[in-house]
């Protein structure tokens, strides 16, 4: 089960809170990451992912809880160099080359890597001399995630890393990850990407309206929201009423077809059957994680009429 | 030490600025040349208009030198390069170092070039009157270094170049850098003593015996430093503690 104990050894949130005005960002989160863990917080946007992890770092002061990095306070474990960080927002300084902006920051840490080797890695070798001022967005986005690897720091966090990034980028990103990340070290990366946190997480924690919804390994988050869908083709049938037959989670219309998110299949097969004769052209589908998805994050809303919108592959 | 290469990087970035570097050189080292050489006969008190011109110019552009670290500590913020740095191991110590260093070298800039318009229109120093003004000088930006940190945190990158303008014209009229004192006795001249850029332009006299940098001058420059620090610290935290 990947839900540990709370163990100093790791990233330990306890009771974290933090409102803004009258909402609610973080409710109330706990959470606790073991060392070594690559743990994926997905969620809509306004779930309070980029809250949660800038309290984290030591960047927004929680209205109540507490956070410890590796047992410290995360001023403590940044100032040891024990945290690289991408924020989701920001950008590089300027008048320095990419190289010259690489080797300040490597500076700054205890045990950083190899310069060279950051860009070769990042893909940033090409660009390496040129101003920062004068790169592409997407070459921005590169520099800014060498920087934070860079650090070779114990812990990782990473707010959106492929925000804006093309699907070959990011798998080039993840790659980049991997390598740097091989040898016991701790990822926290925040995303709305779900094919992202179903590839490359140990570990996925839901996050719906600050708070945590879900909390699992890729496959543990399927099962959770069991996995099955079944389709449709039934002609002016009653949506609340579909909703209500045994298994059935939620239901949708797309014209004539209806979509029923299962937490039981059979049930709700044999339900539907036995009370909808007339429904044909039936299917039932393993559910892909963005199914799960939505499952654990619908009902969250405040309007049920408002379709939920889910990005990612099919 | 790791932060002398972070320490290179950010003087080396504020001379590739070479934009924001010539405009806080160019405005005294021109106003200097024009005004001192049209009265370079003149005298202020006994003493030579060059020399106590040059002292202004030199005041009023180390003034804007130190000061315009509220420029590049707005924009840091402003592009989200603070934040960045916070989750890095650099210490806000080195960072704010990092501001008073390239202040303190664009004003000796300044001072340099001013001396040399100076001498270019016959103004004679010695070694000891050199070292006494220059001295005097960057002992004096102390305070308008710390208050280059405070309005960087209180201002945006919009607004800080407005500001900035306005507050070291403000504080150079006060201080006589133009030409005259707005008051020579009474209540009025105890509150300009009370000026930090008053005992600036004061140094060039102080350096060629007429005048002087009695405690009164050291205590003004200590108390505003004092002030402005505690200021900078309450708005740097709530600047950062959100």
């Amino acid at each position: 089960m990947a839900t540990g104990k709370a163990s100093n050894d790791g990233v330990v949130l306890s009771r974290l809170s933090k409102a803004y005005g009258r909402l609610r960002a973080v409710d109330s989160i706990d959470l606790s990451i073991r060392r070594g863990q690559t743990v994926a917080i997905l969620g809509p946007n306004g779930a309070g992912k980029t809250t949660m992890l800038d309290m984290a770092l030591g960047l927004t002061r929680p209205d109540s809880g507490s956070i410890t990095l590796f047992g410290m306070p995360p001023a403590r474990a940044i100032a040891a160099g024990q945290v690289g960080g991408m924020l989701q927002t920001g950008s590089l300084i300027e008048y320095l080359s990419v190289r010259e902006f690489l080797t300040m920051i490597a500076s700054l840490y205890p045990r950083p890597l190899q310069v060279d080797h950051m860009l070769q890695l990042t893909g940033a070798a090409e660009f390496a001399d040129r101003r920062t001022n004068k790169l592409s967005g997407g070459q921005t986005q590169r520099v800014r995630f060498a920087a934070a690897l860079i650090a070779n720091s114990d812990l990782l966090v990473l707010d959106e890393p492929t925000a804006a990034i093309d699907v070959g980028g990011r798998r080039e990103f993840w790659t980049a990850i991997r390598e740097v990340a091989a040898e016991g070290k701790t990822v926290i990366f925040a995303t709305h990407y779900l094919e992202e946190a179903d590839a490359y997480a140990d570990r996925i924690v839901l996050l719906a309206r600050g708070k945590i919804v879900a909390d699992g390994s890729a496959t543990e988050i399927k099962a959770m929201a069991s996995g099955r869908t079944i389709r449709a083709t039934l002609p002016g049938a009653d949506l609340a009423q579909l909703a209500s037959l045994p298994g059935v989670t939620n239901a949708e219309r797309r014209g004539e077809a209806v979509t029923l998110n299962c937490a039981s299949s059979d049930n709700a097969l044999r339900a539907l059957l036995s009370r909808f004769p007339e429904a044909r052209d039936i299917e039932v589908h393993g559910a892909g994680i963005e199914e799960a998805f939505f499952a654990l994050t619908v009902g969250e809303r405040d309007d049920p009429n408002q379709p939920t919108q889910v990005q990612g592959a099919r | 030490m790791t932060s002398t290469i972070y320490l290179r990087y950010e003087v080396l970035r504020n001379f590739r600025n070479w934009r924001f570097l010539l405009l806080s050189l160019v405005f005294p080292l021109v106003l200097y040349l024009s005004v001192a050489s049209a009265n370079r006969h003149a005298t202020i008190n006994g003493i030579a208009f060059t020399v106590y011109f040059m002292a202004a110019m030199a005041t009023l552009g180390t003034m804007a030198s130190v000061v315009s670290s509220a420029a590049v500590i707005a924009a840091d913020r402003s592009t989200g390069w603070t934040r960045q740095m916070r989750i890095t191991p650099l210490t806000v110590g080195t960072y704010f170092s990092a501001r008073v260093l390239n202040g303190y070298l664009r004003a000796v800039l300044t001072i340099v070039l001013v001396g040399l318009a100076g001498t270019a229109l016959g103004v004679r120093l010695s070694a000891t009157e050199w070292v006494t003004v220059v001295g005097l000088l960057l002992v004096g930006l102390i305070p308008f270094a710390v208050l280059g940190i405070l309005l960087g945190h209180l201002l945006n990158a919009d607004s800080s170049a407005v500001a900035m303008g306005g507050i070291v014209t403000l504080f150079a009229l006060l201080g006589g850098v133009y030409g005259f004192q707005i008051a020579k006795s009474g209540p009025m001249f105890q509150v300009i003593k009370a000026i930090p850029s008053y005992w600036l332009v004061q140094a060039a006299k102080a350096a060629i015996g007429h005048g002087g940098w009695p405690a009164e001058g050291w205590i003004v420059i200590a108390v505003w430093t004092v002030l402005l620090a505690a200021l900078a610290v309450l708005v740097y935290q709530r600047d950062t503690h959100r």
